[in-house]
């Protein structure tokens, strides 16, 4: 089986519009979420990530008419533009493209505006981005609610094997709409305040946009550390569809089997990246599964207090800050942790931590439908 | 390289069930009718299957049809496609966001949720993935079900293409897994998919 190397990537979020902004903002705490009194989605108050789409529409101008393509369209095609730039030599002919999504325009559905019908359909989503650049292959557009963004990167790790093209830009993105509001809304899941993952008084999610893009490879870049994803593994609960499994069954398998794949004992684990999404029901079933699988002392954190949730957006960008946490030596504080509100014990990095050496790290994402994914990130080439 | 076979497979289209090459029910009636009419010829007691969108309803239909009297474990895999995720039900929740939004309604705009609907029915606790294509593609959904098999991430995988659009329904699942025969070609998976059953 061969390994994907993770090269490039860039993030659009409310925390900036490279990953070096991000990153800038990850390591001193700064939230992008925002409390919103009057809103486009609600009637109610909501606290959400919500890019600015004046500074988008200005920066996207750069490279395209802002007119012709939707608030989602433009982030992932900065986003993808953010890779090519530092790859002018990637050959487009050849490169694979997967794109990743929840709900891709589905804002169009309450108000066409100029568009055509035809932008409500994912696989057209795909599309776009492809002739935008000229991409030559066929784009693979995975949608499998919030793993989405993970499950992109296991997708292209199995047709890089099965040898239909040997580099790809994976890209994933979601944005807010009163579709998507109002329905975790409905759920009476999201939070008024900024979120807090695994605390006691946890109050429900934040949600948030966001699009990212990375290039993989089968080969390593040369010269250079590398970060490559060694082991994937997706579980069903098949328990509920709308809410995770009590036991944290289908995660723990998945952490298993990712662990099986990579040949490692969980001992090997330095750091977890958590889906943590602050709503009671995940981050107790998470922690179970963590637990399960004796990685309970293992220091964690979850972004979400940063970008809140950005669906098909967030497992993608949370492999994006596993891959420069690994090599840059450095685990980003989990933002608003409090006191231990799961019944597991679990160690929640609550300062910026340096100069750690990560050698191998789990990311874990789980979303409706009872679906769960766990991939191990592992860094190599530090010493020659 | 594993040689992938098909076990068995259904095709439901045009108010009819084919398992295998057979018609094995039809009913000319609009969709609401069909389905029902197809969960009765089932002849099982699944109360869940009233509270689930048109677009699991089908999936339902089609994996029971397929898994019966197969030795399948947790381990099958369900590796699943169509054109319009679940924009039938999208379309439902979004008529309900003007007045209350409907969270029973909500919990179906996500085209893998049939996925979960299934893994429930057949217990199965294994890889799932959801593709959206232009039009019904064959070669993505071997190519990734021979990865899953080869990497021995699952012992057989459930393959479909479940496409519903302005009650228009197109579904057409295989199971598959490791043949010592021959393989079945992307043109033979096709030629299934492509023929008329009259």
């Amino acid at each position: 089986m061969k390994k994907l190397y993770l090269h490039d990537d860039c993030i659009i979020s409310p925390l900036g519009f490279t990953t070096s902004k991000n990153l800038e903002n990850l390591r001193s705490g700064t939230t992008g979420l925002q409390k919103l009194n009057k809103n486009d989605f609600l009637d109610t108050p909501i606290c959400a990530g919500i890019v600015n789409s004046e500074i988008l529409t200005e920066t996207f101008a750069e490279i395209g008419n802002p007119q012709d393509f939707t608030k989602l369209e433009q982030m992932m095609l900065l986003a993808v533009q953010g890779v090519l730039d530092k790859n002018p030599e990637l050959d487009l002919d050849k490169t694979g493209l997967i794109i990743s999504t929840t709900k891709g325009n589905v804002h169009l559905l309450d108000d066409l505006a100029d568009f055509k019908k035809e932008r409500l359909f994912l696989s057209n989503l795909g599309n776009i981005v492809k002739d935008f650049f000229g991409f030559k292959l066929k784009p693979i557009v995975v949608s499998n609610a919030c793993i989405s963004g993970g499950l992109a990167l296991a997708v292209a790790k199995k047709m890089i094997n099965a040898g239909k093209f040997s580099e790809a830009i994976v890209v994933g993105g979601d944005m807010l709409s009163k579709f998507v509001v109002s329905g975790f809304n409905s759920f009476q899941a999201l939070s008024e305040n900024d979120c807090k993952p695994f605390s006691k008084d946890r109050t429900g999610i934040n949600l948030g946009e966001a699009a990212a893009a990375i290039l993989v490879s089968d080969l390593p870049k040369k010269n250079s550390v590398n970060i490559s994803l060694v082991g994937d593994a997706s579980a069903n609960d098949a328990n509920h569809i709308s809410g995770p499994s009590r036991t944290g069954e289908g995660l723990y398998k998945s952490i298993q089997n990712s662990l099986k794949e990579a040949q490692i004992s969980s001992e090997a684990i330095k750091a977890i990246s958590t889906h943590g999404t602050a709503t009671l029901y995940n981050d107790e079933m998470e922690a179970i599964a963590i637990s399960r699988s004796e990685l309970g002392e293992i220091p964690l954190h979850s972004v979400k207090g940063y970008y809140g949730h950005t669906l098909g957006a967030s497992a993608l960008i949370e492999a994006i800050l596993c891959k420069h946490m690994m090599l840059n030596r450095e685990i980003y504080p989990s933002l608003n942790f409090t006191e231990n509100g799961v019944s597991a014990k679990i160690n929640v990095v609550t300062a910026y931590q340096k100069s750690i050496n990560l050698d191998y790290v789990l990311k874990t994402a789980s979303g409706f439908g009872g679906c769960n994914l766990a991939m191990i990130f592992k860094k190599e080439g530090e010493n020659g | 390289m594993a040689n992938l076979g098909v076990e068995h497979w259904v095709r439901i289209k045009n108010e009819r069930i084919i398992l295998d090459g057979e018609v094995i029910f039809s009913s000319e009636v609009d969709i609401a009718r069909f389905l029902k009419a197809s969960f009765k010829f089932l002849n099982i007691k699944y109360p869940k299957f009233h509270k689930m969108d048109r677009l699991s309803k089908l999936g339902f239909i089609a994996s029971e049809i397929v898994l019966k009297n197969n030795n399948i474990d947790e381990e099958t895999a369900l590796v699943f496609s169509n054109n319009s995720s679940s924009l039938d039900s999208d379309q439902n929740y979004q008529e309900s966001v003007k007045d209350f939004p409907s969270p029973s309604l909500f919990v179906y705009t996500l085209p893998n949720i049939v996925l979960g609907e299934i893994s429930i029915r057949h217990q199965l606790k294994s890889e799932n993935v959801f593709f959206i294509e232009d039009e019904f593609n064959a070669n993505l959904l071997i190519d990734y079900s021979k990865q899953l098999i080869e990497s021995k991430k699952a012992n057989k995988v459930l393959c479909a293409w479940l496409n519903l659009h302005n009650d228009e329904y197109d579904v057409f699942l295989w199971l598959s897994s490791e043949s010592h025969k021959k393989e079945a070609s992307e043109e033979q998976i096709r030629k299934i998919y492509d023929a008329d059953y009259d």
